[in-house]
């Protein structure tokens, strides 16, 4: 699936440019991406580490297993591969916590550090475990009470309102994640790709 | 009241958790400092490990879109959605929702600049801005740093959201705005 999306991507854009003449623009959007995506890691590791550290020291005063207790009902029933006082649970807590108050820098590191304490229960396989693939689908999908950065934009084309799109934002994505979820939920029990 | 209310939280929340987490930790006894370091130390290595990944997505999805292959397809497609009620205008950034967020930004900001930000192409673009997460960075970003190579139904799980987030965006845009 993800080889077949990859190449289409990349072949159908090279044809698109061959036909139009301007072949060119493939080798500067090519290399221009590759050292981007270096750049956005980089970037990436100094917003890593500051909250990696935070949340150490989170795991240390026992708060962010306090968070996962107090979210157990809703994440034993989410997640039932995962046993319920396993670091994962906090990980991912943090992570939905982050998303849903617009913190997406902050989220980015707690949604990786879920990922690796997902992995451990995973045998080392090189395949997505259900419990990643649920995580995944409410993380692509997740409710966003403030979404900061396009209030700004509005803002500074002189919008009379610029807020006025928060709640169709809610409406919307709140259908997209009840979908995500539910169409995981039955990805996991019924589909070929289930274990 | 409620703009201001949303500000303040947004403005407050990293101060807020900065301040709070590590007294929290002090009073409990953690030694705040040497946790912290401990902890970031794992920033690095993880950041390193999905280069390769985030390379492999980003060169893909940059060539698709310089190519003009994006707005051919949004070409080959507008006249089915402009009867849904989806401008034609907005196609392009409904087709790189799940595939680059900064493209998307860019073209919502580009949209409401030559339209407005209150007229409803403006209005439907800031929805689809605010609607789901980029399904290719976050697959790509959290599967990268695992070492995951086979995203089994995650990939369909997360495009199913962003259509059916786009779908839902179009309806109350049209329901509200139009």
């Amino acid at each position: 699936m993800l080889n077949a999306i990859w190449l289409i991507l990349l072949a159908s854009g090279i044809v698109v440019a061959a036909i139009n003449g301007n072949i060119e623009v493939v080798t500067v959007a090519a290399l221009g991406a590759a050292r981007g995506a270096v750049q956005v890691c980089f970037d990436l590791i100094g917003i890593m580490a500051l909250w990696l550290g935070i949340m150490r020291i989170a795991e240390q005063a026992g708060m962010v297993q306090a968070l996962a207790r107090l979210m157990k009902p809703l994440l034993i029933r989410l997640f039932p591969s995962v046993p319920p006082n396993h670091p994962a649970m906090g990980a991912i807590i943090l992570n939905l916590s982050a998303n849903i108050l617009g913190l997406g820098n902050a989220a980015t590191p707690f949604g990786m550090k879920a990922m690796q304490e997902l992995q451990k229960l995973n045998h080392g396989s090189n395949e997505a475990s259900p419990a990643m693939c649920t995580f995944l689908a409410m993380n692509t999908s997740c409710i966003t009470l403030i979404p900061a950065t396009i209030i700004g934009v509005r803002l500074s084309f002189g919008s009379s309102n610029p807020v006025e799109i928060v709640g169709p934002c809610i409406f919307a994505t709140g259908i997209a994640m009840f979908l995500a979820v539910t169409l995981d939920y039955w990805f996991r029990k019924y589909s070929p790709w289930r274990r | 009241m409620f703009y201001s209310l949303l500000t303040l939280v947004s403005k407050w929340a990293i101060p807020v958790l900065l301040f709070v987490i590590p007294v929290f930790g002090y009073l409990r006894k953690v030694p705040v400092y040497e946790s912290f370091v401990e902890g970031a130390e794992e920033g690095f290595t993880t950041a390193v490990k999905i280069i390769p990944f985030l390379v492999g997505m980003m060169v893909a999805i940059s060539v698709f879109r310089a190519s003009g292959a994006m707005d051919f397809i949004s070409h080959c497609l507008s006249p089915l959605t402009s009867r849904a009620g989806v401008p034609s205008e907005v196609l392009p950034l409904a087709i790189m929702r799940p595939l680059s967020g900064s493209a998307v930004l860019g073209l919502a900001t580009e949209l409401m600049k030559s339209f407005g930000p209150d007229s409803f192409i403006g209005r439907i673009s800031s929805v689809m801005q605010g609607t789901t997460d980029t399904t290719f960075f976050v697959l790509t970003v959290y599967f990268g740093a695992v070492g995951i190579k086979k995203y089994r139904y995650a990939i369909v799980t997360g495009l199913t959201a962003d259509i059916t987030g786009f779908l839902a965006s179009v309806y109350i845009c049209n329901l509200l705005f139009s």
